[in-house]
């Protein structure tokens, strides 16, 4: 299905192009809603981010922070937005090894594989 | 102030950070975090990690003008991300450790040197310097569009490009920043790549690079969804924004003007890590 030259890194690009842009809008769609959410039930209350006091643990990882969107809790919600922001370059990584493996390129195959492991192990929440 | 003041606030400030970033094209990063410390008093951990999403949200958003121009290099991308993701987490590690005055001096340094870079004029460096073995190796000379036709580059000195560029990647995890002045510098200067090509495949590499500290911010706690949201969606709207106005205004004294701000700030950021209000 796939020929070596049906994938030019010309065309590689567009889809690259394409894949970002709908890695930001979902990301900035679902912020926005938890946004909306959150300061419809707290906006009335006091802002302070002066005194760092670290975020809870459960909006510190993917599945605390699902199981707090999914209660459609406002700051989960927004929290999963910007899950799926970081998520974003992940894909465009992964998308990446797969193009230049259809362009036979190993070399290139390689490079791309390590930095998705690179992205992956800070995402896995393994690397504090 | 409450979070709905704070909210729209916050949010104003970061559109005009994301616009006057993509006008100049300094990139609006550079000043959301002493905005965020010194005008809304946010903890400087908290800001840096609002700072690196929009970082994200920006470079992914503008990726898609340039990858459809046909400038970038996604091979010299791709290559170099080795070293920047892996500066990244150095520099997500050394945000734990580092005490918050320190990073708020080495902030103000780094702005500073922004100004000063953002300065000098966009000049495309000689095509004469030996071409690199080890470029045609890794398959990274290309073509870039000109008026007269595609122009061959051939990329120089790789290995001190490199370094660079893990020197950049530690300064944007440590700090929040998308440090695309230092990757343009290591591209153009070090490795005599033609400016354009530099600058699209760096805004390219940033949002990667971004992400790969991100991650350990956000397990780490550092990333607070209220302060982050009017942050992003900020900055996004008004990068947006920014890149629509630009094919309409002469920017040099703007570019002029945002440096001298850029500089200002810095001056302030270290003032405020010596006399520990940062």
């Amino acid at each position: 299905m796939f020929k070596k030259s049906d994938w030019t890194d010309q065309k590689v690009e567009v889809v690259i192009a394409n894949l970002l842009r709908a890695g930001v809008t979902l990301a900035a769609t679902v912020v926005l809603l938890g946004g909306l959410i959150f300061l419809a039930r707290h906006g009335f209350s006091r802002a302070d981010y002066h005194v760092f006091a670290g975020e809870p643990s459960d909006l510190r990882h993917w599945q605390g922070i699902a199981h707090a969107a999914f209660a459609l809790n406002g700051r989960g919600i927004i929290q999963m937005g910007l899950l799926f922001l970081i998520a974003t370059p992940v894909a465009r990584v992964a998308f990446s090894v797969l193009a230049f493996a259809l362009e036979r390129d190993w070399l290139y195959v390689g490079i791309a594989a390590f930095v998705l492991l690179v992205l992956l192990y800070s995402l896995s929440g393994s690397a504090i | 102030m409450n979070n709905l003041e704070f909210t729209l606030l916050v949010g104003l400030g970061s559109f005009m950070a994301g616009f006057l970033g993509a006008l100049t094209g300094l990139g609006g990063g550079v000043v959301l975090v002493p905005l965020l410390t010194l005008v809304f008093k946010v903890d400087i951990r908290y800001a840096v990690g609002a700072s690196l999403v929009s970082v994200i949200a920006t470079s992914s958003g503008a990726a898609v003008a340039y990858l459809k121009d046909g400038f970038s290099n996604i091979r010299i991308g791709m290559f170099l991300e080795i070293a920047t993701t892996l500066g990244a987490l150095f520099g997500a590690f050394l945000a734990a450790s580092v005490p918050t005055a320190a990073i708020g001096a080495i902030f103000g340094l780094v702005l500073i040197y922004s100004g000063y870079l953002s300065s000098r004029n966009p000049v495309d460096p000689p095509q004469d310097g030996p071409a690199d073995p080890l470029a045609a190796r890794l398959g990274m000379n290309g073509t870039y569009p000109s008026l007269t036709g595609p122009k061959q580059y051939h990329a120089r000195r790789v290995p001190l490009g490199f370094s660079m560029m893990f020197g950049a990647g530690t300064l944007s995890g440590l700090l929040g920043i998308g440090s695309g002045a230092v990757k343009v510098l290591a591209m153009d200067h070090a490795m005599g790549i033609p400016f354009k090509v530099s600058t699209t495949t760096s805004n390219f590499m940033i949002g990667v690079t971004a992400a790969a500290s991100a991650g350990v911010y956000l397990s780490r706690g550092y990333i607070d969804p209220t302060l982050a949201m009017p942050v992003m969606l900020g900055v996004l709207v008004g990068s947006l924004a920014g890149a629509r106005v630009l094919a309409r205004t002469k920017t040099k004294l703007l570019r002029w003007v945002f440096a001298v701000v850029i500089v200002a700030l810095g001056v302030e950021m270290l003032y405020g890590a010596f006399t520990g209000k940062v």
